[in-house]
């Protein structure tokens, strides 16, 4: 059953389509991220959710309820800001105390769950700091107890760790999903940063140009990418250009040297993706030439020049031998491994 | 490094400061050291200026309940017109900040536009709107009926405060508008979140984060309209009299220059005080906004 739920959400300024059609429905205790380059409506979207920005059209509904017509200061909702937007004026523990003031929390009652949320962030101690003398990485813990003390319906991040130095950014991935898990509150993540949206989500909406292009969970959207723009946007991707060839018997799949029994479905010219940890050398397959090299420690990066086009390749370090600069190879995989679609032109 | 180029190093922030500092102490440091100097010497009705060392002029100030009148009129003055700016002054730039790019360079063009206007013509404006009988507004109103008398404001505290503060407001809006855009464009979204709706907004977030570009605007607002010559001298004329007036009509007109010396040294000791004081305290009270 749907908790929070969208449905053609639409946004327009002026002339220009921000958001389109967008329709999603989210589950209790879910974690969800909006996922695509800079401009692609993701935060306009959360805005909307936030009711920053009035939908130009469709709804937003919340177990049920209209969201659009609740002014946004009484929607409940918690956000953390990409630039955090804590109160410098105040410590931490006041900023915190903010949202439990104007919801007219007790005193003492009030102390405590400030206190616990802080605690929660791993921030006891801080509660006297000013945001202004605290490092980056503290200042997000402090937006994230904010958001969360006043135990929203839904939390809204907002890039929220695009501002903080990788490290840092991967310990506070793991620390805000521990959170999430443990508190079980339906969380919307907006991100341009691919792997944050993987490790971090149950489901993950790749948009792209003011529209959705995938839904799914993260093993979905990188094995199955429904179109193009996914399978480029989301990781390192092979595509290559192939034909179905149904006069054949069995239909054959063909892509340069490379070929396989054709599954059912498509026929004629065809874009076959494979993701480079799925290509192995062999004696059969795609001829290419290595062109160059890198050893990344605990994989081997190849960039090959295939009958085909370009090429990825990546290899673990398992200690075999690998081939060398300059070296021939054939590239092979497994049909199951590859996504394909109907290819234009041609 | 060789010695020779160790000594020119250290001479040449003096050689290339020389020029200015040159200027400023020969337009500046010198004849406000002769000032003060000047406010110790004796003058007479038939003997003129006596270059010698006597209290006499401060002792006068001191006993006579005239000049402390007249320098509690002269801050009375500048502290309601600092209230005025600010109070007008406050909202105008927060109203300014959120408008939309063409509509806030226009305004801000309209709100600077006094400073491009000469103040003795500005002041001359309000004496022909409200000047006695034959104002512009006085006629007005009279002629309609709803006043049977002109609305006095010519030699007026009033009027000079009303004056003063149409003169002194690009002032404290700029200084208002650069503590606005300091601030984070999420945060009344991020207060908005959390339940606070517009008034608790302004009051908790918005006004103590500018409030110290309120006070930096009403430091310089008090300090200006406390040595302000031009306006109260139109306004107010021999009849009202402020500091900066009186210490003219000293060296003017009375020819007393040891005293009006020593009336301007006054001002401008209780000024550099009052202004040095006050911002100490606004870095001290406001430590946490200005880091």
């Amino acid at each position: 059953m749907a908790y929070l739920e969208l449905d053609r959400v639409a946004k327009q300024f002026g002339a220009q389509t921000v958001v389109d059609d967008f329709s999603l429905s989210v589950g209790k205790g879910e974690f969800i991220s909006f996922l695509g380059p800079s401009g692609c409506g993701k935060t306009t979207t959360l805005q909307m959710i936030a009711g920053f920005l009035d939908p130009s059209g469709g709804a937003i509904r919340l177990e049920g309820k209209d969201l659009t017509a609740i002014h946004p200061a009484k929607r409940g909702l918690g956000i953390v800001f990409q630039s955090y937007a804590l109160f410098p004026h105040m410590t931490a523990a006041e900023n915190v105390a903010f949202g439990l003031e104007m919801r007219n929390v007790p005193r003492n009652e009030r102390a405590e769950r400030v206190r616990a949320a802080l605690a929660m962030v791993g921030l006891a101690g801080f509660e006297d700091r000013h945001p202004r003398r605290m490092s980056g990485g503290q200042q997000q813990r402090v937006a994230l107890a904010r958001a969360l003390v006043i135990k929203p319906s839904v939390l809204l991040l907002d890039e929220p760790l695009s501002n903080l130095d990788a490290k840092l950014r991967e310990e506070m991935q793991i620390e805000l999903r521990q959170i999430q898990r443990t508190i079980g509150t339906t969380t919307i993540l907006v991100t341009h940063d691919q792997n944050e949206a993987m490790s971090l989500s149950d489901r993950i909406v790749v948009m792209s140009q003011g529209k959705i292009e995938q839904i799914g969970t993260p093993q979905e959207t990188y094995e199955r990418p429904a179109s193009a723009f996914v399978s480029q946007f989301l990781g390192k991707t092979n595509d290559f250009a192939g034909t179905i060839d149904r006069t054949a018997t069995p239909a054959q799949l063909v892509a340069g040297s490379w070929s396989a029994p054709a599954p059912a479905g498509l026929s004629g010219p065809v874009t076959v993706s494979i993701r480079p940890e799925r290509i192995g050398f062999g004696d059969a397959g795609l001829h290419a030439k290595i062109v160059t090299r890198i050893f990344q420690g605990n994989h081997w990066l190849f960039q090959c020049d295939s009958e085909c086009g370009p090429a990825i390749v990546i290899r673990q370090n398992d200690g075999t031998a690998q081939p060398a600069e300059g070296e021939s190879v054939r590239l092979t995989w497994h049909p199951q491994d590859m996504s394909m679609r109907a290819r234009a032109g041609a | 490094m060789s010695m020779a180029a160790e000594e020119r190093s250290a001479r040449a922030p003096w050689a290339l400061t020389a020029p200015a500092l040159m200027l400023f102490v020969g337009v500046l440091l010198i004849p406000l050291a002769m000032t003060v100097m000047l406010s110790f010497h004796d003058w007479g009705q038939y003997k003129g200026i006596e270059p010698v060392f006597i209290l006499k002029n401060w002792h006068e100030i001191a006993t006579d309940p005239y000049y402390a009148e007249m320098f509690w009129r002269t801050f009375r003055i500048a502290i309601l017109t600092t209230l005025l700016t600010a109070l007008l002054g406050a909202p105008e730039a927060y109203i300014l900040n959120r408008m939309d790019g063409r509509w806030k360079s226009f305004f801000l063009l309209v709100i600077l536009g006094p400073l491009l206007i000469s103040v003795v013509a500005r002041t001359l404006g309000w004496a022909l709107l409200f000047g006695g009988n034959n104002g512009l507004v006085n006629k007005l109103l009279m002629s309609a009926g709803v006043i049977r008398s002109p609305i006095p404001f010519m030699f007026t505290e009033t009027g000079m405060v009303v004056a003063l503060a149409h003169v002194m407001m690009p002032f404290m809006v700029l200084s208002v508008w650069a503590a606005l855009q300091r601030l984070d464009p999420q945060i009344e979204n991020a207060a908005m979140s959390l339940g606070a709706g517009p008034v608790t907004i302004i009051r908790r977030i918005i006004m103590p984060q500018i409030m110290p570009g309120v006070l930096s605007g009403a430091i310089i607002v008090f300090s200006l309209s406390a040595s302000a010559f031009a306006t109260p001298a139109i306004i107010g004329g021999r009849r009202l009299k402020v500091a900066a007036t009186l210490a003219y009509d000293e060296f003017l007109n009375t020819l007393n220059w040891p005293l009006g010396a020593a009336v301007a040294t006054l001002l401008l000791v209780a000024l550099v005080l009052i202004v040095v004081g006050s911002n100490a305290l606004i870095e001290r009270r406001y430590a946490e906004v200005f880091r």
